[in-house]
């Protein structure tokens, strides 16, 4: 079976964000109000092969926390679809 | 015949000869380590020099990590060698494991190059040994990911087991605890954000950085 796996790896909660915070200043200067907790981030696109859905979400995120995320500053979540 | 210093270099790396060059005018016996070498056998120290091995990708250190020669330095360590990560060094080794923690993008997001005032905090590592304690040296740092981040247990293991070797007198970057070095528990293995091979002749506008290299060098050769 062949997926479409999308990682998605953000800050950890308590770690500065300095990207998220300067977005987040630049906001009003644009007249985008009402706008709060800008968090930046990265996006993986995969295809994975795998026998099964969990075998594929298991290979994505083992491979999102080794090598994609780096855990003490960051985590990985992993969305899946068949393809 | 002085301590055999090897220089590991990765595709990006662009430290080297600056790292060599200042601790063979020490007397070191200086040789460079390409980036598959699986064998350290006959070193004294490894030098993980700065630059931006392989690029930087993903993130500063996170593909150097995984290289050859890293399996080859971790077993170096554990055997008691002297290790010292200078800028995407001191990256490689918090990526690879051998320091705790992190170093992430400058609370100012610009990259800062410029000369900086260390405080020496600590004697108990291979690059502070017989320093003077709150010794204050002028080290220039030179990166764009420098604040070092860790969790509250891993900021106080290194407070309490003696392990931050050098602080920031006005903290640069954002670095928690203004930390500019950090050591293992043993000591032997070191990393830094401020480059000592840049301040290595009063011709650079400091000859600080010998301060740490001499030690360096008088650690080791205490022990051969």
């Amino acid at each position: 079976m062949r997926f479409d796996a999308r990682v998605e790896v953000t800050l950890r909660e308590g770690i500065a964000d300095p990207e998220g915070a300067t977005i987040e200043r630049a906001l009003p200067a644009l007249g985008f109000s009402g706008v709060h907790e800008v968090r930046a981030g990265r996006s993986f696109r995969l295809v994975v092969d795998a026998d099964s859905e969990a075998a594929a979400r298991e290979l994505a995120q083992s491979l999102a926390d080794r090598l994609l995320a780096n855990p003490v500053l960051e985590r990985a979540a992993v969305e899946l679809a068949p393809r | 015949m002085g301590p055999r210093v090897g220089v590991v270099v990765f595709p990006g790396t662009n430290c080297e000869y600056d790292a060599a060059t200042a601790l063979g005018s020490l007397g070191a016996d200086v040789r460079y380590v390409w980036h598959h070498t699986v064998s350290l056998d006959g070193l004294d120290v490894v030098i993980l020099p700065g630059g931006f091995a392989h690029g930087d990708y993903l993130r500063p250190g996170a593909i150097a990590s995984f290289s050859e020669v890293m399996g080859a330095v971790a077993e170096f360590a554990e055997a008691g060698g002297a290790v010292v990560g200078i800028c995407n060094g001191f990256q490689v080794l918090c990526e690879s494991g051998l320091l705790p923690g992190a170093l992430q993008k400058n609370a100012g997001l610009t990259f800062l190059c410029q000369p900086t005032e260390v405080e020496v905090a600590s004697d108990r590592s291979v690059l502070t040994r017989g320093v003077t304690l709150g010794r204050r040296l002028t080290i220039p740092i030179n990166h764009f990911s420098g604040a070092y981040v860790c969790d509250d247990a891993t900021l106080a293991a290194l407070n309490d087991g003696d392990r931050v070797l050098l602080r920031y007198t006005h903290n640069p970057n954002g670095s928690v605890d203004d930390i500019a070095g950090i050591a293992n528990e043993r000591g032997n293995v070191v990393g830094l954000m401020p480059h000592p091979e840049r301040a290595s002749s009063e011709l650079l506008g400091s000859s600080d950085g010998l301060v740490l290299f001499e030690a360096l060098l008088a650690s080791v050769r205490a022990t051969v």
